[in-house]
This record gives structure tokens, C-alpha cells and sequence, in this order.
């Protein structure tokens, strides 16, 4: 049967099985590549994105508990590509490979919803599920807090 | 003869396989001593429309080392272009027309240091010549500043768009004759510029080896042998081909080398691929695929009895010895002091965060391909061999990858989706799932070290000598296996032996980041620690000491020179980043307090010097936070993109932290460990602070994807071993009775 969901915004119908994962469903049947496989357990973050605002893996998130509820990817994230995340990931120059880093701005978007001026500590415990492979963790973390106190707006819808 | 990778790939084969670094080709300038490449030309690299923006082509495999970005730089600097009118676009695979088109080595920046920047400097000299005969002056009257050609004498200027449709008319100068800036001139090398893939990245724009699409492709998953070198029997292909979306389901035969010692490159390995609409439908259907393997000969090996293996080899006789001098034995029998310790760590696995796959197409006895390996042209060369086609009839588009770590050095991957778009008749996307990726690496080999040292009375180093049991048959070693002759401290002790036994291995190894070096430095670097302690002394002030000695000359290493891949270690450079992280990170001033202590380690390797020093903490369970690390580093004249050179600093000693919690075991020839639950990558809450300093040096700049890591697995061992007295000699830290906290 059909699925409706809203993904960025848009409404679109898929025909898949309701336990497809998310992540497959916006890569090979929606052409949304922004969300990555990494390890299809939960253990990577790289398909995070954000269900009814909250940060979930896309790879374990049946494409059946997303319908109903707004999606956003990293595509949606801002209409252009200048969200306060964004912007502080270009401006420090974050990415390394930037496998990871579309996972690692969606759950950082999660957290500034909800923390607006994270501590460390708030950063580290939101962001330990996303990993890196390069290292870039040090970048992210300044990014971060660069996005917060340029007052990163709630976009996320 | 022409020297070029292949042809230095054949001879290091022939030469036995040389050091870890046999893969690597020598430098361009040797290459071209040896009777040279052809010429690059700037028509090959730069682009000038007329309204001024500049399309340079980046040549290299992007795998997050940063050589999009860093490569057209050299080219933007003595092209004298405005950096913010440059656009960058990945070069195909042709190696006649860009050169070397290989991540590896950390050679990217050695090999193209000189060759690029005369691209660009070519190019200026043609588009000064272009105006100086438009406007009847000499061209030695005209300067060149941001995009624009000047001649103060007339006051006249054009910009470059103005100039190139003219400029490509005329002859390139010969590279030789090409005058390159002063340093003090440079106005992009040195400068900090942006990955010019960021914004695509964080807004997640198709970018990635994985994000290729085709019409009517079909996406395919491949069921491999647990156990290294087994075959395919019979499976249930009838009930898989039945799943939804399921379009094609194949035995792959297989011709997986069994000899006993596993080439990097070892065939196709035998499986049973699914084709299906979607990658998720083939791995769900994956899921109930029932396949009756024949593993073979490989499931009689177990890291248990490898490791008893080692144990019986340490106690042994060494079959080979790699270098010898002095008396070793009657210096340790006459030393005041002996010290000894058998050191160990286990086979890794590459875990890139983007698994191995390739898009291709076959059509009417052609093939185009998409992907992320870092030797897109050895891959060609193979896919080639392997399907009987001309390697001119094979088009490769070099993809941004997910990491390569060295993993994709070997191109199995792009063999198989060769294969499989020729037998599907359609265009295939490989993707391996994390599982295959994690257990059908071509895993970075582990190793077991026997050491003794001799101390004088004045806690003098007078004998070392090392036994080290890697994989092999006879003098022959698996890839990534290898130790140099020159391995520290070789030639700064009066006596010294290094030798070496192996064990057969059905298994594929290959080069994991700072191959060797990623382990053997541990080694040597944490034994030394060892030695300064029993002989009471400052580690930090052994070390200058030794590197202070008079070398003991390696017969045949003066040919090592200076434009080799491996040239003999500068003792200097390395006392000079060694006396720099001491400084900054207050080495004489540390304290003894229990729980806490710092670390220090250092290393020469891939051209490159570093030093490090790790503050960790360590509570009453063992866990190791590590708080602080400095690093030092030395890759020559120029640091020629300090944000991304800071970065990939960073993640040397991230990666390096990540590597000594990894392990991966043989059970009946299978490996045990399937994803990054099991293989774990250090998490945020887990990285430590980092500070990087450079070491500026009168030589030509060098590479930083290795040379990094090494010695922050020894340097945070060695801070464990002053918080508790403890000493971390195997590796995985669980092994050793800690772990991260």
C-alpha cells in the first residue's frame, strides 16, 4: 500500500514496504543522497536525520513510523544551504572526507532545537552517536558553538 | 626505461617487495632523471573563460587528505590567479595527460610540488606573452597580479579572460624553463582556502562514490566466503531470485589466490551477488540467502594458534636477519642492565565510513566507471585483465570517497562491478554492507615483537636487538608486514640486531594509513620508553641522545637520497619537532602525581616528522582518558593549506587513539567481528584536546596523511605507563587490561 510522507516540506507517495528503512527509501527511491549508509545498525549516525524534529537513524527507522510525521534531511534543512550550521561547518572548515558530516550537522541541528548554547559536555553527549572516521571531531565541536552564538535558527521544520 | 608506478611496482616485486612502501613510485624527479614522463601541459589543467573565472582540474583521488583543494592551488599560486575566481573540476583517470593520479603514500604533495606549480607558472608565462605581443612590449616589462597582466610602463592591464583565447594559441614553454616565485611572494600557498567540496557536502548534494546514479541501474550487494579463500558449492539462487525487486542473482567462481603469501591484489573473491531495484531489496533478500560454502584450507587458522605460532617462532632461532652489526650478544652479556619485553597487536581492519563499491556500465565492449579508489589506474589495469579488455576501452571517473585509509589502494571492488555490469547486461552500483567491508578487508596484519636492550653503567644504549614474527614464507612478507632495516634506533646504537621470522597466512592484508609505521613505531618507540626508565633517565633525553650519535652507515642506503621514497631519517628534523612538542607541551615541567602522566613519542615516515605528547588520566578500573595531546611536525618549507593541514593532524591522532581499541580475530578461519560495534572508531566524548605545531624546514613540502599517526599510540602507552606503572605491550588496550573511558 502506499505510503505518504513529507519529506522537506514536500508530500510524496512511495509504494515500498512499510519496514523498508527510511534511509533507503530517501536514497534509492526519493534521490535524496544526502543521508549516508554506514553501518545499518545504529552505531554511525552518517543517516541521521530529523523525524517529527527529532534526530533518529534513518537506517533502523522503518519508513512505515515516518509516515505522518514531517522528515527533514540535510537537503532540507535550510532553503539554501545557509543554516547557521551550515555556514560555521564551512567557515571551519570541518570536513575532512565529509562521509559523516551531513549526520553529524543533522543531529547537531537536533540538539540546538532543544540546547540553543550547548556546554562540551552537552555537544559530547549529543553528538557520540555520530561518528568520524577522519577526526574531524575537534572542528565539529568549535563549529558548534560557533552556530550557537551566531543563534542558530530553529530551521529545522 | 621509462620509470613509472607500473614499472616501479614491477621492480619493487622483483627487489622482494622492498619496505611498506613498495607500492609507492618514486618521487616525479626521479622519474623524470630516469628518462621522464611526458610533459605535463597547462592546457591539460587550466581553463580561462573570458570572463575570467578559472577552471583548474584537480588530478588526485579526493579522500578526504584534501587534494582537491590543495593540488590547484599549487597550480592557482604561479598561475597568479585570484583564488576566488577558480573552480575546480575532478580530472578523469588519464595518467598520460595529469601525471600520477594515485592517493598514497602521502606522496600527493611530494609528487607534485614542482610539476604543478610549473603547470601554473607555464600558463602565466604564456598569458604575459599573449599581452606583451598585443601591446607590442616585452614581456619581460610585464607583471602578473590576482587574474591580471600588467605593464606599468604603459599603464595598461587585461585581465586573464581578456587574454586566453589568444594565450592557447601559443606554445608552452618548456617546464624546466618555467621561473617559479620567490615564497615570499606566495599568495595562496600557505593560505588557509576552504575544501571546495564544503558546500556541497553540508548542504549533501550527490557527491560521494555511493550517490551514483544511472537510468536502469540495478544495485548489488555480494555474499562472500566467511573464511579467506572458500568457494561457492550450491544456494538456494531459486527462492532469492523470487524476493521483490530481486532482478539478477549470480555465483561469482572466483579465483581467490591461495598461495602462501596472499597478494594485496588476490582475484575475484568467490560469492553469490543479488541485483535488485533497491540496495535495501537485495539485502533483505541477502537475508535468506542459504549458501553451502567450501571453506577450504583457511578455516584451520585461528589468532589463538597464530599467536602460540609467534611464541614458538620468539623463542626460536630468527630465519631471517634484516640488518646486523657490532656484537650484540657480548654487549648484552657485558651490560650492566638488560632489558626485555615481547610486544604484540592484532590484525585491523580499514573501516572506512563509506564501504567499498563502484558504478559500472558495459556497453557494445566498452566500460565506464565511477569510483573511489585511490589507484583508479592499477584498478583499470586490473578490470582490464580481468574481463579480457583493452584498458583504452575503459573510461574511469574518480569519485570523492568516504575515506580511504589505504583500503582503497586494492580494487577489488571496481573488478567486481565490472563483472557484474557485463553479466547484468545493465548498469550495476556496488555496494558492500558494513559487514562485508569489516570482514573482507585487506586487514593492516598484526605482529609480535621479541626485544632486548643492553644498558652500561652510565645508562648508555650499547646492544638492541629485535625479533620480529610477522606473516609470510621465508624472506618473503605480507603486505603491510614489512620492517625497514633502518628502523629506529638502527644505526644509533654500537650493537644491533633486527631479524625476522614469518607464518604462512591465508588471508589478504594490505596498507592501513602509515603502513609499518602504524604499528612497528608503537614498538620501537614504547620499548624505548622502557630502556629510559630501567636506566633512570628522561625518555626525551635518550631519544636527542640518540639521535645525536654518530650514525652506523647502512651499506647501499646512500642511494636512499634525498629525492627517494624512503630516504634514511634526518636526525636533526626529528630532534627538531621532538625539542618542539617539549616545549610547548611543558615536558620538564610534568609532574608525578598518580593516575596522571604524559607521554612522549616520535617518528620519521613517508618523508614526514613528528612529534607527540599525550596527557592521559587514568582512573582505578583502568579507563584511560587521554586529555591532551600536542603534536609536532616537520613536512619541510611550506605548510601549503594550514586549515586542512591542522585537520588531517587531528585525525592522525584520532585515528591512531581508534587503532588501540581495534582488533580483529580468526575463529575457524573467520573473522569475529562484523561491524563498528565490535571494531570501534573513537567516539566525540572521547577526543582530546589537540594542539599542532610546525616546525618549518628547508625542505621541499611533504605529506601529512601518515606521517601524523604513528607516534600517538606509543606516546599515549607511554603516558599510561607514568599514570600507572603499568606498560601497554599488546595492543588491542583490552588486551593490556585498560580501556578508553
Amino acid at each position: 500500500m502506499p505510503l505518504k510522507l513529507t519529506v522537506n516540506n514536500v508530500a510524496a507517495t512511495v509504494d515500498v514496504p512499510p519496514e523498508m528503512p527510511l534511509l533507503w527509501v530517501l536514497r534509492d527511491v526519493l534521490n535524496l543522497k544526502g543521508a549516508k549508509y554506514g553501518c545499518g545498525i545504529g552505531m554511525c549516525g552518517a543517516c541521521t536525520v530529523l523525524v517529527g524534529g527529532r534526530a533518529v537513524r534513518s537506517c533502523m527507522t522503518q519508513v512505515g513510523v515516518a509516515a505522518g510525521q514531517p522528515v527533514t534531511t540535510i537537503e532540507g534543512l535550510s532553503p539554501d544551504g545557509q543554516h547557521a550550521l551550515q555556514l560555521a561547518w564551512e567557515t571551519h572548515d570541518v570536513p575532512q572526507c565529509g562521509y559523516c558530516q551531513a549526520g553529524q550537522i543533522m543531529s547537531a541541528a537536533a540538539l540546538l532545537e532543544h540546547t540553543p548554547h550547548p556546554t562540551d559536555a552537552e555537544i559530547d553527549s549529543a553528538m557520540s552517536g555520530n561518528l568520524c572516521r577522519c577526526g574531524t571531531y575537534p572542528r565539529i565541536r568549535e563549529a558548534i558553538h560557533s552556530a550557537a552564538e551566531a543563534g542558530a535558527p530553529a530551521r529545522g521544520k | 626505461m621509462r620509470l613509472n608506478r607500473r614499472s616501479f611496482l614491477q621492480m619493487s616485486a622483483l627487489a622482494g617487495g622492498g619496505f611498506a612502501l613498495g607500492l609507492y613510485p618514486r618521487p616525479w624527479a626521479a622519474a623524470q632523471a630516469a628518462g621522464g614522463p611526458p610533459a605535463l601541459s597547462p592546457l591539460a589543467f587550466i581553463r580561462i573563460a573570458a570572463n575570467g573565472e578559472i577552471t583548474i582540474m584537480a588530478r588526485g583521488p579526493e579522500i578526504g587528505q584534501g587534494v582537491r583543494t590543495m593540488l590547484p592551488m599549487l597550480i592557482a599560486e604561479e598561475l597568479d590567479a585570484d583564488w576566488k575566481m577558480v573552480r575546480i573540476e575532478q580530472a578523469d583517470l588519464d595518467e598520460a595527460k595529469y601525471g600520477p593520479q594515485f592517493a598514497g603514500g602521502s606522496m600527493s604533495t611530494p609528487f607534485a610540488w614542482e610539476p604543478l606549480r610549473q603547470v601554473g607558472g607555464a600558463a602565466r608565462q604564456m598569458l604575459v606573452a599573449a599581452a606583451a605581443q598585443t601591446w607590442g612590449v616585452s614581456a619581460a616589462e610585464c607583471t602578473t597580479e590576482a587574474g591580471r597582466v600588467i605593464h606599468k610602463g604603459s599603464g595598461r592591464s587585461a585581465g586573464y579572460g581578456e587574454l586566453a583565447a589568444k594565450a592557447a594559441t601559443l606554445n608552452a614553454p618548456a617546464m624546466s624553463s618555467v621561473k617559479l616565485k620567490d615564497a615570499r611572494d606566495y599568495r595562496i600557498i600557505g593560505k588557509s582556502k576552504a575544501g571546495v567540496d564544503n558546500h556541497a557536502i553540508v548542504t549533501g548534494k550527490p557527491l560521494f562514490g555511493i550517490d551514483v546514479t544511472l537510468p536502469g541501474m540495478l544495485h548489488a550487494v555480494i555474499d562472500k566466503c566467511p573464511v579467506y579463500g572458500g568457494k561457492v558449492k550450491s544456494a538456494n539462487l531459486d527462492e532469492i531470485r523470487k524476493f521483490p525487486g530481486v532482478r539478477q542473482v549470480l555465483v561469482i567462481d572466483g579465483t581467490l589466490a591461495t598461495e602462501r603469501v596472499v597478494p594485496n591484489e588476490p582475484g575475484m573473491e568467490p560469492g553469490v551477488a543479488i541485483l535488485a531495484d533497491t540496495w535495501w531489496q537485495a539485502q533483505h533478500a541477502r537475508k535468506s540467502l542459504k549458501v553451502d560454502w567450501d571453506y577450504g584450507p583457511g578455516a584451520a587458522q585461528s589468532s589463538e594458534g597464530f599467536a602460540k605460532r609467534a611464541d614458538e617462532l620468539l623463542k626460536a632461532t630468527p630465519a631471517n636477519t634484516l640488518r646486523s652489526y657490532g656484537d650484540v650478544d657480548g654487549a648484552l652479556k657485558s651490560a650492566a642492565k638488560v632489558v626485555e619485553a615481547t610486544y604484540a597487536y592484532p590484525f585491523i581492519a580499514h573501516g572506512t565510513l563509506e564501504p567499498m563499491g563502484t558504478t559500472a556500465a558495459y556497453k557494445d565492449g566498452k566500460l565506464e566507471m565511477w569510483t573511489t579508489s585511490q589507484t583508479p589506474g592499477e584498478g583499470r589495469g586490473l578490470v582490464a585483465k580481468a574481463l579480457g579488455l583493452d584498458p583504452g576501452a575503459i573510461t574511469v571517473h574518480l569519485c570523492r570517497a568516504g575515506g580511504g585509509f589505504g583500503r582503497r589502494l586494492m580494487n577489488d571492488f571496481m573488478v567486481e562491478a565490472a563483472w557484474l555490469a557485463r553479466q547484468a547486461g545493465s548498469p550495476v552500483k556496488l555496494l558492500w554492507a558494513r559487514e562485508d567491508d569489516i570482514g573482507h578487508d585487506a586487514f593492516r596484519p598484526g605482529g609480535f615483537h621479541g626485544l632486548k636492550a643492553g644498558l652500561d653503567a652510565q645508562g648508555k644504549v650499547v646492544a638492541w636487538r629485535q625479533h620480529f614474527v610477522t606473516y609470510g614464507d621465508g624472506a618473503k612478507t605480507a603486505a603491510g608486514g614489512e620492517i625497514d632495516a633502518l628502523e629506529f634506533p638502527s644505526g644509533r646504537v654500537p650493537n644491533y640486531g633486527l631479524h625476522s621470522s614469518a607464518m604462512p597466512l591465508l588471508l589478504r592484508t594490505g596498507w592501513l594509513r602509515a603502513p609499518g609505521a602504524n604499528a612497528i613505531c608503537f614498538v620501537g618507540q614504547s620499548f624505548l620508553d622502557e630502556v629510559a626508565a630501567a636506566a633512570g633517565r628522561d625518555p626525551l633525553e635518550l631519544q636527542l641522545e640518540l639521535l645525536s650519535a654518530k650514525a652506523v652507515p647502512l651499506p647501499g642506503a646512500e642511494n636512499r637520497n634525498g629525492e627517494d621514497f624512503d630516504p634514511p631519517l634526518n636526525p636533526d628534523r626529528l630532534k627538531g619537532v621532538l625539542e618542539l612538542v617539549a616545549e610547548k607541551s611543558g615536558w620538564a615541567q610534568r609532574k608525578k602525581q598518580a593516575g596522571r602522566g604524559m607521554g612522549i613519542a616520535c617518528y620519521y615516515c613517508h618523508l614526514g616528522y613528528f612529534a607527540e605528547v599525550a596527557d592521559v588520566s587514568v582512573d582505578s578500573a583502568n579507563k584511560v582518558t587521554v586529555n591532551h595531546v600536542w603534536a609536532a611536525g616537520d613536512v619541510g618549507s611550506q605548510i601549503i593549506n594550514p586549515a586542512a593541514a591542522e585537520n588531517m593532524a587531528f585525525g592522525g591522532v584520532i585515528e591512531g587513539l581508534s587503532h588501540m581499541a581495534q582488533e580483529i580475530t580468526l575463529v575457524g578461519g573467520k573473522v569475529q567481528q562484523t561491524n563498528y560495534h565490535q571494531h570501534p572508531l573513537l567516539r566525540m566524548r572521547q577526543a582530546p584536546k589537540i594542539e599542532v605545531f610546525w616546525r618549518k624546514t628547508d625542505f621541499p613540502p611533504t605529506g601529512l596523511g601518515e606521517p601524523t599517526l604513528p607516534p600517538i599510540l606509543p606516546a599515549v602507552g607511554n603516558a599510561i605507563f607514568a599514570a600507572t606503572g603499568k606498560r601497554i605491550r599488546t595492543l588491542p588496550l583490552a588486551k593490556s587490561g585498560f580501556s578508553w573511558a
